[in-house]
């Protein structure tokens, strides 16, 4: 077991040697920042003698934000957070896939006080587990919040284990130069969507750019059209193993999606969503569904021609008003070293200050905290939070939403052979429920 | 007390009909002074306990862990066991096992009957002394100081569809990653462009070794190029050549770092290695039943390793 382990640590540190040196350079000048700072601002004295490093000035983050980035405005967020109570955050930023791929050991050995994680099935799982903290008091100190939100904090005990800090929308993002040139209208149905992907093709568009080579950006797809062909609560239900994939509703969403694949961009299992992306980008495709970070495809300049449209309508009973929305934030380790800082810390950043840092330092995103001062958002960074605002519900994306097990080793491989073979649909879902009976045993 | 064995043993030396071969056997234990007794046991001892500890104790968790469906969180003591399920899971309703195992024999036959047989061919050449053979010899070593991950990166360069070398040189579309049918033989020519080097370079260390006498008495007989090759020095090479077929058993094996790199393993590129990295490893944590995929590897494994051994074996005794 330890080769591949070693493994995976062996292919993170693969990061080229720019980026990796940028991380290291930056930490080192953090580090001697912070040191300098402490030197200045430590007048009280340590009041907890422990001796193992963990005095009461000072709380642990570890952070899954390693892109430079995120990372920047997580930097900004702390030393806010610093200023105002005086506390040290010991930021500890691991790549974002190791990360995610090491949750469990990490969980379970020594975490930081507080660690980044998502909304969703897994982050109520780690709640049930015991493995985060109940922090229902922070909540009552919050505000500012939708109830959307605090719903999607919440772990099944009725408890909050999660504080939102950032979301993300997923829409058909596409060119404004592009669409203004042949003159098409955004789509409100499904008829009229097939339609504008048959003027596109004529015009000599590929309709919809399309990858899935890393296996989870067809999710995306699959949600939005399960999303509206069958509605929010079917999507949970089914991703909590309740709902046959068997059952004629799912077989609609393949039925759906194989009538759309001929307007998708071909050969997309060996194609990065970055490549997608950039077909977009160049105008060699007329639009994409993906989340709001295909923005970092485009140029500053081109920031501006980037717009999106949400998931045409495909059933009138069931609208057009769920969407997948992630949420990123903030949990708190069983057994934090310094438990009052971390849930002061948990505080800040579910407050209006650390929103309106993010705001000011962070366009890729938006924060979900409501009463933060938006003025700063770009036109499209405002639409997105219009739309997920006028969200009836928000699903978390499927590998967020279900098993990590069920989502990594049965979903990607079957819709990855659904792209190949759109055809045998019933041979696919019988084969997922299968599996999915033997995974979902508890 | 430590004298006496010597004395006996000096005694023991006239009369020769009568000692039996334990005889012979106690005679030589007994020369042995205490500090050889203890190096001795220590050097049995620590490499056994190494080899237990890390390797056998392994070998003997995972085969432990495929009768459970432990998901990696939470004590030992609560792990249940579900007998050979994960091994009925595995054959009957998990679609990549099929094609892994295929997978696994394909990779194992083009190097085989490809790359290994190149890469002897090559080292056959620059053996004949050719000038720049350095640079070749280089330059067709080069691919193996390079790890295996970094050729997946190297490769996608000139394999990427929308932006590869390949498809702007030639004006084709081919989805060389992408499709299925195609991208398990673009990885094995990536993969094979490094167990050529390793291969040559292998073979070349062992065609200096052969005494020149050899070739120069088949020259003398009239023996042609590869009449000398094949009956002279291919037969003189046995060692080196087990080596090399060792090795090339070994590197299908293992082969995992070039797929997982390309795409984790998914769609086409399945490996056995690569299934259990996924279920295993990672958030997905499914660790009965990688554990019970890891099994069947090393069950496969110890096929090849049987052989190997029995064949090692009877030339010993031979």
């Amino acid at each position: 077991m330890s080769r591949p382990q070693s493994q995976a640590e062996y292919l993170a540190r693969l990061v080229p040697p720019s980026v990796a040196g940028i991380n290291r350079r930056s930490l080192l000048a953090g580090a001697a920042g912070t040191g300098a700072l402490l030197g200045t601002g430590l007048l009280a004295g340590c009041g907890d003698d422990s001796g193992s490093g963990g005095s009461s000035k000072d709380v642990s983050l570890g952070s899954n934000q390693s892109d430079p980035k995120p990372k920047d405005v997580l930097v900004k967020v702390t030393d806010g957070f610093k200023t105002s109570s005086g506390v040290q955050v010991a930021v500890n930023t691991v790549d974002h896939n190791t990360f995610q791929e090491n949750i469990n050991n990490y969980l379970q050995g020594k975490p930081d006080d507080v660690f980044t994680w998502f909304a969703g099935y897994r982050m109520r799982f780690f709640a049930q587990k015991g493995l985060a903290s109940d922090i229902s008091d922070v909540w009552g100190k919050l505000s500012g919040y939708s109830d959307a939100f605090k719903k999607a904090s919440t772990g099944d005990d009725g408890k909050q284990y999660f504080v939102p800090a950032s979301y993300y929308p997923w829409a058909m993002f596409y060119r404004k130069s592009v669409w203004q040139q042949y003159g098409y209208q955004v789509p409100t149905t499904l008829d009229q969507l097939t339609a504008l992907t048959a003027q596109m093709k004529r015009d000599g568009l590929t309709p919809i750019a399309f990858a899935d080579k890393d296996g989870w950006p067809a999710m995306g797809t699959f949600d939005i059209l399960n999303l509206r062909i069958n509605g929010y609560q079917f999507h949970i239900d089914l991703m909590a193993g309740k709902e046959a994939w068997t059952s004629d509703k799912v077989k609609k969403v393949f039925d759906t999606w194989a009538g759309l694949l001929p307007a998708h961009q071909p050969d997309s299992l060996g194609r990065t969503w970055q490549e997608a992306a950039q077909s977009l980008q160049q105008k060699k495709s007329g639009m994409y569904l993906l989340g709001l970070f295909v923005g970092q495809q485009f140029s500053n300049e081109e920031q501006s021609d980037l717009d999106f449209f949400t998931f045409p309508e495909i059933d009138p009973a069931i609208g057009a008003k769920a969407l997948d929305a992630p949420i990123d934030g903030y949990m708190m380790a069983r057994k934090p070293k310094n438990e009052d800082n971390a849930r002061k810390l948990l505080e800040y950043f579910g407050g209006k200050e650390a929103g309106d840092i993010t705001v000011k330092n962070d366009p890729a995103t938006l924060v979900a905290n409501g009463s933060a001062d938006v003025s700063g958002y770009t036109a499209l960074q405002k639409k997105a939070a219009e739309l997920v605002g006028s969200a009836t519900e928000i699903a978390q994306f499927l590998d967020r939403d279900t098993r990590p097990d069920f989502a990594s080793t049965v979903i990607i491989p079957a819709l990855q052979q659904f792209i190949k073979d759109p055809k045998d649909i019933g041979g696919l879902t019988s084969s997922i429920e299968n599996q999915k009976k033997s995974i979902f045993t508890d | 007390m430590s004298d006496l064995p010597l004395i006996q043993a000096d005694r023991a030396v006239p009369p020769p009909a009568t000692t039996t071969s334990t005889g012979g056997r106690r005679r030589r234990l007994r020369l042995l002074s205490r500090t050889d007794r203890v190096v001795i046991t220590l050097m049995v001892l620590v490499p056994l306990l190494l080899v237990t500890g890390f390797v056998w104790m392994p070998a003997a968790a995972t085969v432990l862990l495929s009768g459970t469906n432990w998901d990696g969180i939470g004590p030992l003591n609560e792990i249940e066991f579900v007998g050979a399920r994960n091994y009925s899971d595995v054959v009957n309703i998990y679609p990549p096992f099929v094609p892994a195992v295929q997978h696994n024999l394909l990779w194992l036959a083009a190097l085989f009957v490809v790359a290994t047989p190149f890469g002897m061919f090559l080292a056959v050449l620059l053996d004949k002394e050719l000038r720049g053979s350095r640079f070749y010899q280089t330059a067709l070593y080069l691919p193996v100081v390079l790890s295996l991950a970094l050729i997946g990166f190297v490769w996608q360069l000139l394999y990427s569809r929308d932006q590869g070398l390949i498809n702007a040189v030639f004006g084709s579309s081919i989805d060389w990653y992408g499709d299925s049918n195609v991208n398990i033989w673009a990885v094995m020519v990536a993969s094979g462009w490094r167990h050529v080097g390793y291969i040559m370079l292998l073979y070349l260390a062992g065609l200096k070794g052969v005494d020149p006498p050899l070739r120069e008495a088949a020259a003398v007989d009239g023996a042609s190029e590869s009449r000398t090759f094949f009956r002279v020095v291919f037969p003189v090479m046995r060692p080196i050549n087990i080596i090399v077929l060792v090795v090339t058993v070994i590197e299908s094996l293992r082969a995992f770092d070039l797929v997982w790199v390309v795409n984790k393993g998914r769609n086409g590129l399945e490996l056995i290695s690569a299934l259990v990295t996924q279920n295993v490893v990672g958030e997905a944590s499914r660790i009965g039943f990688g554990s019970a995929l890891a099994t069947i590897m090393l069950v496969v494994s110890l096929v090849f390793i049987t052989i190997y051994l029995a064949t090692v074996m009877r030339e010993n005794r031979e």
